[in-house]
């Protein structure tokens, strides 16, 4: 009886587990707990945080959380719009890094005018900012129309943007390099004076709350997730599946500007070619760690925001054991494969399999 | 098939492939004679367009690849980086480990082949979407080349420079410079290479079963399991040839530059994947030519040759153009397959 019992115990513990492993957040949650106990278990001081003081003597935090934070935000914006754009079209847009740089690049535009080291800014800073976003989405909306109207697959109308925006980025500003020299411009990057916390963290909380509210009060996700789930019967229930998908990239390209925004104000200028490179990885990246399906429909915004703070944790960990910057992408491969590998359909069916047949040995058993 | 059975003639009645590869030919003669035209006698030279194959050898091997992964649906983005990995194994191999051209040939070739394996078996029996297993396949080799070795060097082995610099000459192909003395034309060895991985591939795809298999699939993967043909089998076949390819074309690639860096080949995947889209290879799987891809490859580096000749030597100019190319083609494609799709209503 109490060997049956145990038995019986250890059963319900495995399927219970399998079940836990079916569970979208189960892989974001998983892989955060793995990156915090190897980081306690390798050393603690990681996850301590000091109270400094910056040049200008201001109070800055600082630590490695913090630098998770501050980059992880610029990645959990752009992460915002892959997701939708993921939904809604089942692909990627791989143009990110590209239109970042851009988008950067008509900031610097705007605000050095033709002088490329002026003294004082040439427009607001709200002004250059609202002409990038215009200019983001004006691409964003390129990349849609060419998606959502002539069909072609989303990694590759973006790659069309990813093989020119750079070279279009260093045509903007004629291949100068603009410095912006008033610190103003770079409150966006860094600290504001006075506020301990990176700006970008306050940036990426505005995002969540403006995409939270959209997807709460108005019919975007639904519509997304129905459109990438099935785009003819989407039409046939009265959605125009094309304008769906299209307003999908054009809000990616507003996340762009604000990446951009932040990256060119970290700085204070720009480096065409090595600016957001390979953040469209990270970013494609953030998304499938949040567990949603590359493929499109259903998607799980509050993950996929995990996920890209997750990224940076891990790149973060490599950097603090001093991986070369270059051999980052081996490590983040690695962790790549084994998140498709255990979130691939195939895989998933075999574990569910397995669960079946173990409990059906059960109620063999239990028939004996 | 009802377009082949109907006896409709001209554009409408050719299959897919051949309109697409049609367009592509005629543009890139086009091109080059215009090119004849606006910018003179350089275009005419025999050694020019030699230097385009001798450029661009590794290109069109990698392209090939490409095409065969594309035509059963699938993409292989990881092929660029596979080409740094392979120049840098085989540079480190040849100079500091004491290896000769054999043994580093062999290391290129079994790099292609582990590449290939998992590649193959991911996208093919796990189901996972070959962009994103390319992608860590790109960023695995990436990573990898920089682990392997860090910085660029130029290799000195004296088998491996023999190898470099022998250059086959072209009969009759010749040009008289200025002090009368003739120069011959010549090509590289990897030309050869690349010729031969044409030729083969050109072969496969059009009379063997293998050939005809990546076809159905990517034409149909449903209906080709109807009929009988191993899906998953062939999807790996594919994959597993391109990165095999992938090495084949970074060994030419290391044989034209003589060095290895981590930055060589940054992008090739992409003007690959540029190269058999202008070439008429769909994206959406089933339709392309080997011989397209060949001269997809030609025609976009004809246009760089024209964009760098024009004076417009800012390096953006010859990516805004690619890019344009790229957009125009697969604009072509998405009319071809709309009209495709209004033929079956």
């Amino acid at each position: 009886m109490t060997p049956a019992n145990s038995l019986k115990k250890k059963n319900s513990i495995v399927s219970e587990f399998v079940a836990l492993t079916q569970k979208q957040l189960f892989i974001p949650v998983a892989a955060l707990l793995a990156l915090i106990i190897f980081n306690l278990i390798a050393d603690p001081s990681f996850f301590a945080i000091k109270l400094g003081h910056n040049s200008d003597g201001q109070p800055i935090l600082s630590g490695y959380l913090i630098t998770i934070l501050d980059y992880g935000s610029e990645l959990a914006i752009l992460a915002i719009g892959m997701t939708l754009v993921t939904a809604a079209s089942g692909g990627q847009d791989i143009s990110v890094g590209a239109a970042i740089a851009i988008a950067g690049s008509v900031i610097l535009k705007v605000l050095c005018g033709d002088n490329s080291r002026p003294d004082h800014m040439q427009a607001p800073i709200i002004v250059a900012f609202l002409v990038a976003c215009v200019v983001a989405m004006l691409f964003g909306a390129f990349n849609g129309a060419l998606v959502a109207f002539f069909k072609i697959q989303p990694m590759v109308a973006t790659l069309i943007l990813f093989t020119a925006g750079r070279s279009i980025a260093a045509w903007i500003n004629n291949n100068e390099l603009p410095i912006i020299a008033e610190p103003e411009f770079s409150y966006f990057g860094t600290f504001i004076p006075g506020i301990p916390i990176p700006t970008p963290v306050f940036i990426a909380i505005a995002c969540m709350i403006v995409i939270f509210l959209v997807l709460k009060f108005t019919n975007l996700g639904l519509y997304s997730q129905a459109v990438g789930i099935n785009p003819n019967s989407s039409r046939l229930n009265g959605i125009n599946p094309a304008v769906v998908k299209l307003i999908t990239y054009v809000i990616l390209g507003l996340c762009v500007a604000v990446v951009g925004l932040i990256k060119v104000s970290r700085i204070s200028t720009i480096n065409y070619s090595v600016i957001a490179k390979d953040i469209e990885m990270d970013a494609i990246l953030a998304v499938a760690l949040g567990g949603n399906s590359l493929g499109g429909g259903k998607f799980n915004m509050p993950a996929s925001i995990m996920g890209a703070y997750i990224i940076q944790f891990l790149t973060t960990t490599l950097y603090k054991f001093n991986v070369l910057s270059s051999a980052l992408p081996a490590y983040k491969a690695v962790v790549v494969i084994i998140l498709v590998v255990l979130s691939a359909p195939v895989v998933r069916e075999k574990l569910a399999f397995s669960k079946k047949s173990r409990s059906s040995n059960k109620s063999v058993k239990e028939a004996a | 098939m009802k377009n082949q059975i109907s006896s409709r003639k001209g554009l409408k009645g050719m299959s897919d492939t051949n309109l697409l590869l049609l367009i592509t030919i005629v543009v890139f003669i086009i091109m080059y004679l215009m090119a004849v035209a606006f910018l003179g006698s350089g275009f005419l030279k025999p050694q020019n367009f030699f230097n385009i194959l001798n450029e661009n050898a590794s290109l069109i091997i990698l392209s090939c690849g490409m095409s065969l992964v594309m035509i059963t649906g699938g993409i292989d983005i990881s092929v660029g980086q596979l080409t740094a990995l392979v120049c840098m194994s085989s540079a480190v191999l040849l100079d500091k480990n004491g290896g000769n051209v054999a043994t580093s040939m062999a290391l290129a070739l079994v790099i292609g082949l582990a590449f290939g394996l998992v590649q193959g078996t991911l996208v093919a029996y796990l189901e996972i979407q070959p962009f994103i297993v390319s992608l860590a396949g790109l960023f695995f080799a990436k990573g990898l080349t920089t682990i392997v070795n860090a910085t660029q060097f130029n290799v000195e082995n004296q088998e491996f420079v023999k190898l470099k610099n022998t250059r086959i000459e072209i009969p009759f192909m010749g040009s008289v410079n200025k002090k009368g003395i003739y120069i011959p034309a010549y090509i590289e060895i990897g030309v050869i290479v690349a010729l031969l991985v044409v030729i083969l591939l050109f072969v496969l795809l059009r009379w063997t079963r293998l050939g005809r298999n990546f076809y159905a699939v990517g034409g149909n993967a449903q209906s080709a399991r109807l009929l009988g043909i191993n899906v998953k089998r062939t999807r790996f076949y594919a994959h597993l040839l391109c990165s095999v390819l992938a090495a084949i074309g970074g060994y030419v690639y290391f044989m034209h530059v003589g060095s290895g860096s981590p930055s060589h080949a940054d992008g090739a995947e992409m003007n690959a994947i540029a190269s058999s889209i202008v070439g008429g290879t769909m994206l959406t799987g089933g339709v392309g030519n080997i011989i397209g891809t060949f001269f997809g490859v030609l025609s976009l580096s004809t246009i760089k040759n024209i964009v760098s000749s024009l004076g417009l030597d800012e390096a953006w100019w010859t990516n805004i153009t690619v890019a344009f190319m790229l957009c125009l083609f697969l604009l072509i494609q998405s009319i071809v397959l709309r009209r495709k799709a209004g033929a079956k209503k």
